[in-house]
């Protein structure tokens, strides 16, 4: 259900209207902001939303993007230590 | 960051799965007596097929595929009904490319553009209403489909007709809501699930609180999880942590789109333009109450069901029954696997579908069938 | 230039002197048939060679818009059957092409068709060497329909089959996939996206060559067209009776075409292509076969994506990013954008 994707604000097309141009990898299509644009729509260009059939529906948190990657990365890190530890364990006996 | 491939990163999914069977071990989950969890939403159950997570994660898992694809849950009277009003004169009928081939009870919205209607794929229903525009002498109808996540879509556009003082734009209400649907899994006795993976882009419009009485109620964990493959991997590990910690709470894993309250416009807009029917048919699931949506009689011009005289009350009065020998209900409430379906593979499949779980892309049958579950009969001989 | 007007009209069809001014100013004029009698008289002497056999296909085209960006009607009709051809190990000679053209379409738009086709001919070696056009009313076609029939020879000793697949033979394609069937997506404009997406419309006789001539054992070959690579590899397992399985990690998807599947919900293995193969070769010639297909301007982007395997034979499947596996079945039906 409900296919979702990210893509970067490049422009506002007709202010109004509320609606903007995303680019998602190189291609465009018009999108509506009026679910995300409370702030007005000019400051979301550049900004990194989720479209939903033509519709920004929610703009990206950077930062909390970024805090789960890096909860992953802990977690991969945490997870070598302890094959290490299996390893050493093996080792030892 | 493009917030797709960071999440698609093997190494992480390595460091995922490993967590994962560490979890399950440790709570004695197995093959014979897994953890059940169910993903709610189609898309889940597509990424899981995708990337083949099934078959990466320890065998104490089991994936149960839930409601959430609005095309697999839609009753054959409703595909009827979208047909009947296609064939109107002067109709252009639109629809997302999702419902095209939908069996009704005589054919599929696919089959009567063949033999003449008009009806066109679009992507948005913005576009649909572009359309309108640029036909002013023709009625354009929009089929309005989906969950909470699509729904503010339609609302903002029937906003917008309402602004241009539009004459000829209509939409036929499908909308429905995944808590009611949710309920009503939980409260059937022969449920065995022990979490959910809760539908992220619903959430980020209906926000994580609609979850609690899962939680609260039913005493179960539910993780609202983001579509990418370590962000379902992610969630899974939540969910175990939380059965082996004895918790049983509403968390959110895709914090990056969900807020926690959800998106207040899209609410609004919702609430201005529907409200809730008293009920509303399920394939598979039945009648379920508060379940659907419908067009407020002050957007009545809007409304394709006033508009034509054809939709739900006629649905009603006429029960339509489900394709025979199938068990789409079973298969669709998680109590069998697609491939315990007799029909499944022989006279169901995606060439000629019987279900709507045959149709859909994220419908576990199509699900199945695509990415090679169709081989599991052959394993188990 | 005695034509008149700007547009075809039923006139044209109409077997007078309309029509044959139109076949003699559009269509003659740039084919050159080998000879103005109802029917292409040709030397057989190609054909005589002992043990060569004599290969012959025919497609028909439709395609809206009719011109897009990186090609038209006219180049999909040319290198349709060029390409046809030249994966069975044919050299394309001859090709016929016939055109059934909606009243009312630019006289222009057809000029440009034809200048197109001529220029891929010559690009591709071969000859249009007869045709036919007619025309019918308004909506009885979209615009411009061409149908080709092309002949080729397959020299002695050459023989590409699918059903020569062996386990351990590896998949080479000759660069990035889906570009014209997302380029065509855009180009139809009622889904508004925009890209700067070419199609990748080419013939690949010269590349088939150079393959052959680097790796003289090269089992098969197939065109990628409509249902894409993944069509293709499907057909080849299920005549081969092997299992194919290919690598997602290095499979060639440019960007745009990746965003295109992704705002539309598709799957880029069955998006159409109009200028690319899949070839496979033993494993001992696979660098060999590579290096000669970067050397082509078609095959710049050659790369190795999979190889034939033992079981499960007939089915394509893929190795996932994540080490998981999944089939890759034949496409049902057209893909339809969606939304979940």
């Amino acid at each position: 259900m409900c296919l979702g994707i990210p893509g970067q604000i490049v422009e506002i097309t007709d202010a109004a209207r509320m609606m903007a141009r995303a680019d998602v990898s190189g291609v465009k299509r018009e999108v509506s902001l009026a679910c995300v644009a409370d702030g007005g729509p000019d400051a979301l260009v550049g900004r990194w939303v989720l479209i939903h059939v033509g519709f920004a529906m929610a703009v990206i948190d950077e930062a909390e993007a970024a805090a789960t990657l890096e909860a992953l990365q802990h977690l991969g890190e945490a997870q070598e230590t302890l094959a290490q530890m299996a390893e050493g364990e093996r080792a030892l006996s | 960051m493009r917030f797709v491939e960071e999440f698609r990163d093997p190494a992480l999914a390595k460091a995922l799965i490993a967590g994962i069977d560490a979890t399950a071990t440790a709570i004695g989950a197995t093959k014979d007596n897994p953890v059940r969890i169910m993903e709610i939403c189609g898309g889940h159950t597509h990424a899981i097929f995708r990337y083949g997570l099934d078959r990466l994660v320890h065998e104490g898992i089991e994936f149960i595929h839930g409601p959430g694809c609005p095309v697999c849950v839609l009753p054959m009277a409703r595909v009827d009904e979208a047909v009947q009003i296609a064939e109107q004169p002067g109709v252009i009928f639109t629809s997302f490319g999702d419902a095209m081939r939908v069996p009704g009870t005589k054919k599929s919205l696919l089959q009567a553009k063949a033999e003449g209607a008009d009806i066109r794929t679009v992507y948005s229903p913005l576009d649909a209403l572009e359309l309108a525009r640029r036909n002013p002498e023709r009625e354009v109808v929009f089929f309005g489909l989906g969950f909470e996540t699509t729904t503010p879509s339609t609302a903002l556009t029937i906003q917008q007709a309402a602004r241009e003082g539009m004459k000829n734009f209509t939409i036929f209400c499908n909308h429905i809501t995944v808590p009611p649907p949710i309920r009503a899994l939980l409260d059937d006795p022969d449920m065995l699930l022990d979490g959910f993976i809760g539908p992220g882009h619903v959430s980020m419009v209906i926000g994580i609180h609609a979850y609690d009485f899962i939680a609260r109620d039913y005493g179960k964990p539910i993780v609202v999880a983001g579509f990418e493959p370590t962000d379902l991997l992610q969630s899974v590990l939540m969910v175990l942590r939380q059965i082996e910690e004895g918790r049983a709470e509403v968390e959110n894993q895709y914090a990056r789109v969900v807020p926690e309250l959800g998106n207040p416009v899209s609410l609004a807009a919702i609430a201005d333009v529907y409200e809730e029917r008293p009920s509303f048919a399920w394939r598979g699931l039945g009648e379920i109450d508060l379940s659907g949506l419908r067009i407020r009689e002050k957007y009545a011009l809007y409304d394709a069901e006033a508009r034509f005289g054809i939709g739900y009350g006629a649905a009603r009065a006429r029960e339509v029954a489900e394709p025979e020998g199938t068990e789409c209900a079973a298969v669709m409430t998680g109590k069998i696997k697609p491939t315990g379906c007799p029909m499944f593979g022989t006279q169901c499949t995606p060439e000629t579908p019987l279900g709507a779980l045959m149709v859909s892309s994220e419908g576990a049958c199509a699900a199945y069938w695509q990415y090679g579950g169709r081989r599991a009969p052959e394993a188990a001989e | 230039m005695v034509l008149r007007g700007d547009r075809v009209t039923l006139a044209h069809g109409g077997g007078g002197r309309a029509m044959r001014d139109l076949i003699e100013e559009v269509f003659t004029d740039s084919f050159e048939p080998a000879s103005m009698e109802d029917q292409a008289r040709l030397e057989a002497a190609a054909l005589a060679e002992p043990g060569a056999r004599l290969a012959f296909t025919t497609d028909s085209f439709v395609v809206s818009p009719v011109e897009f960006p990186g090609g038209d009607i006219g180049s999909l009709a040319i290198n349709g059957t060029v390409n046809d051809l030249a994966v069975g190990g044919a050299t394309p000679l001859w090709l016929s092409a016939a055109f059934i053209i909606e009243e009312g379409t630019e006289i222009a738009l057809l000029r440009r068709v034809v200048a197109t086709m001529k220029a891929e001919a010559d690009r591709a070696g071969v000859k249009i060497v007869t045709g036919d056009t007619k025309v019918v009313g308004r909506g009885a076609a979209d615009t411009l329909f061409v149908t080709t029939s092309g002949v080729g020879v397959i020299p002695p000793g050459r023989d590409l089959a699918a059903t020569r697949i062996a386990p351990g033979d590896v998949a080479i394609v000759n660069g990035v996939l889906g570009d014209h069937g997302a380029c065509i997506l855009a180009a139809r404009g009622d889904l508004a996206l925009t890209s700067d997406l070419q199609s990748d419309c080419a013939g690949l006789g010269h590349l088939m060559e150079a393959v052959l001539a680097a790796a003289p054992g090269a089992k098969a070959a197939r065109d990628c067209t409509r249902g894409g690579l993944a069509s293709a590899l499907n057909e080849m397992a299920e005549a081969a009776g092997v299992g194919i399985e290919i690598d997602e990690a290095v499979l060639p998807l440019r960007a745009e075409v990746k965003g295109t599947c992704e705002i539309l919900g598709l799957d880029p293995l069955y998006l159409a292509n109009e200028g690319r193969l899949v070839v496979f070769v033993p494993e001992d010639q696979a660098e060999a076969a590579l290096a000669a297909m970067r050397a082509v301007d078609t095959g710049a982007g050659a790369t190795i994506i999979g190889w034939a395997i033992a079981e499960p034979a007939g089915l394509v499947t893929m190795r996932t990013l994540f080490g998981g596996t999944r089939i890759v079945d034949m496409l049902v039906g057209e893909q339809l954008p969606r939304i979940c």
